[in-house]
């Protein structure tokens, strides 16, 4: 047989029957869902008189609209506690195999709770009203992002009309260097292929410093495919993926577990398998990263400075760079590290998980958040995640440092709930998106690593995290 | 769905690259549990000087006069001219669902964000695919000309210009057939239940830990 990629093996092994013209109806073995892409589905699911077609597929929880603090107030606004309401009532009428509602103590944001409770196995097709499913790809799962016209479809037919993507490899070569995260690495493989650089593809990333990488790694890698472009991005499975899954609550036991390893096993992309596209960076060049611009792919090292419009030639681009630019405040030619801060965040799907919070906490440690900042803040992605870092002392470390300890959620990575920039105001993220307006209208959003957030909260201003 | 066989509408150009959903829906209007009541609400930000929230009077707003939709010679546009890489960003289908509210039935650009893509065809919404040289010189005879309308042809593949020029595009067959026909997805994939039922048997002798 031919050599196959690990995309090919996911994509065929849940192929129910293909079209001469390459449309395939695709099986979906894990269908997560969340309260702001699921009430038109319900709703026309209920008006067309169907049923969910597999309720065990379907795990949920309220993650977008939910407070992350006074939740003993519940939800005060009026248009997000209906939100919330309408994915309880869904839940107690058409079921699922878990749901964790706002105040549960398994509660959090989708792509952290996903994996963590054993949901998300290697192997599986994986969909949710969301774009950064992907993030699941990190288990050798084939993930992707769906509307809310594809949640209904899904429910209803647990498959999904589609054709088959192209193959992108994604090889990142050598070792990191010290205070060099994945999140720099998914920035500068989107600074190097652009924000629509993978559209149209699956991304499989390798490579010894994508295999150096933990689980959670690996998922803030994934989750940053689709900012990339392409809607799934994966890893091939090893001992870690293993590791991670063993004795999770929905991870299977005994001698299932035994049968299912042995498959998980074969989930790599086969010696000689061909891609469509192969990018290659080296591990040895990527530099702590710090976003500039209003889309993922304006970034640079924080060793760098802010690009000047009038040296690039291609008028499209240079416009945008000098909307950017504007929209951000910012003067071309400035050291990024000249850039001082107001809010500092710490959370999302990207870098919430408790890896995240470790690296962040321990370069807090025994410092004070700078006099300038008006609010940093720590959303752990989960219930557990928060639990797990509360026992480590984490809490204590970043509430001694000033930082703010929030209840988990998506929270100002999209600003649904009452955690959001004010206009002008500047934030050093670890979030996925700076699009104008994403973390509140006229925010400036600047991505970066857990580490490089801690480090702009102490420091006032972005500065490299290898120096503080 | 409703069908879609051919558009002859006034074209609005929107000349920005990577314009992302939360640009196209902000999202304090995604709390909505309803798919229609967006259209006020399309391009939020740069349509209007205030900031809105949902359940504000549209009437009450500040438009923004520089904003290109809000140029009297756009008003009822029905075809939207675009740049590279259109909807990217999140899944929201509310970002279709706001441009159709809106009185957007096509849209025609270089390229697109893969969801965005896709949710669009669910909803009637057809996003063409013309090559960049031709979406530019579309966008320079939109501007020179007030009134400016193109004939969107989904039946013949075809986007024709006022003087008669013709520009061919690629679709899917599949995706054109549920168009043109206005079908419902679930009902064509519910036809093939037997089938899904029998993958389902094999897949769980495959991979039976998924079932426990
Ligand atoms: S944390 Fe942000 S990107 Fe992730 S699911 Fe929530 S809103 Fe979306």
């Amino acid at each position: 047989m031919q050599p196959q990629t690990l995309y090919d093996k996911l994509w065929s092994s849940h192929v129910v029957r293909e079209d001469a013209d390459g449309t395939a109806l695709l099986y979906i073995d894990r269908h997560l869902v969340h309260e702001v892409t699921s009430p038109q589905a319900y709703e026309g699911l209920k008006l067309a008189g169907r049923k969910p077609w597999r309720v065990d597929s379907v795990v949920a929880t309220a993650d977008h609209n939910t407070p992350t603090r006074n939740w003993d107030e519940g939800i005060q606004d009026p248009v997000s506690r209906l939100q919330v309401e309408t994915l309880d009532a869904n839940m107690r009428s058409f079921g699922a195999k878990a749901y964790f509602p706002f105040l549960d103590g398994r509660q959090g944001i989708v792509h952290v709770i996903g994996p963590e409770q054993g949901a998300t196995l290697p192997g599986m097709t994986v969909v949710c009203g969301d774009s950064h499913t992907s993030t699941h790809g990190a288990f050798a799962a084939l993930a992707f992002g769906i509307g809310t016209s594809e949640v209904e479809h899904v429910l209803a037919t647990q498959t999904l009309n589609m054709k088959k993507s192209r193959r992108m490899a994604v090889q990142v070569d050598g070792a990191l260097g010290r205070g060099v995260t994945a999140k720099d690495v998914a920035l500068a493989i989107i600074g190097t292929i652009g924000t629509a650089g993978g559209t149209g593809h699956a991304i499989e990333f390798g490579g010894a410093a994508v295999r150096s990488l933990s689980m959670e790694g690996r998922m803030t890698l994934c989750n940053m495919a689709i900012e990339a472009g392409a809607r799934a991005g994966m890893v091939a499975v090893d001992d870690k993926t293993i590791d991670y899954v063993r004795g999770r609550t929905f991870a299977p036991k005994g001698d299932l577990w035994d049968r299912a390893v042995a498959y998980w096993r074969t989930l790599r992309s086969d010696e000689g398998a061909q891609f469509d596209r192969l990018v290659t960076l080296r591990a040895a060049d990527i530099q702590p990263q710090v976003t500039w611009g209003t889309s993922p792919e304006m970034v640079g090292s924080v060793l760098g400075h802010v690009p000047d419009p009038r040296r690039i030639e291609d008028p499209v681009k240079r416009q945008s760079v000098e909307r950017a630019l504007q929209y951000m405040g910012l003067q071309p030619n400035m050291p990024i590290t000249s850039i001082g801060i107001d809010k500092v965040f710490i959370g999302s799907c990207t870098n919430s998980r408790i890896e995240d919070l470790r690296a962040a906490a321990e370069v807090v440690k025994g410092r004070t958040v700078a006099s300038g900042v008006k609010l940093a803040m720590v959303v752990p992605g989960s219930g557990p995640v928060k639990r797990q870092a509360e026992s480590e002392g984490l809490d204590r470390v970043f509430r001694d440092a000033g930082f703010e300890w929030r209840e988990p959620g998506c929270s100002m990575c999209l600003a649904m709930n009452d955690d959001r920039l004010e206009p002008g105001e500047r934030c050093a993220s670890t979030s996925n998106r700076n699009f104008e307006g994403r973390q509140g209208a006229g925010g400036r959003t600047h991505l970066v690593s857990p580490a490089m957030a801690a480090a702009a909260a102490i420091a006032g201003r972005f500065v490299d995290v290898r120096q503080l | 769905m409703e069908k879609f066989t051919i558009l002859q509408g006034l074209v609005a150009p929107l000349d920005r690259a990577n314009v992302d959903t939360d640009a196209i829906i902000p999202k304090q209007f995604l709390k909505s549990i309803k798919r229609s009541g967006f259209g006020p609400n399309l391009f939020d930000e740069w349509r209007y000087l205030d900031h809105g929230e949902p359940g504000m009077d549209p009437a009450s707003r500040t438009p923004n006069p520089e904003f290109i939709l809000n140029q009297p010679r756009y008003k009822g546009a029905s075809i939207l001219l675009a740049r590279e890489n259109f909807g990217c960003g999140s899944s929201r289908e509310h970002a279709p669902w706001a441009l159709m509210d809106f009185g957007f039935r096509a849209i025609v650009a270089p390229s697109y964000a893969d969801i965005f893509f896709n949710n669009s065809f669910k909803n009637g919404l057809l996003p063409v695919i013309l090559p960049s040289a031709t979406v530019d010189r579309l966008f320079m005879e939109t501007l020179a000309t007030p009134g400016y309308q193109l004939t969107v042809d989904l039946v013949r593949q075809k986007v024709v210009a006022p003087g008669g020029q013709e520009f061919g595009f690629e679709i899917d067959a599949f995706r054109k057939h549920c168009l043109v026909e206005g079908l419902d997805e679930i009902g064509l994939t519910l036809q093939r239940a037997d089938e899904i039922r029998a993958f389902e048997e094999r897949h769980k002798a495959a991979q039976p830990w998924q079932f426990a």
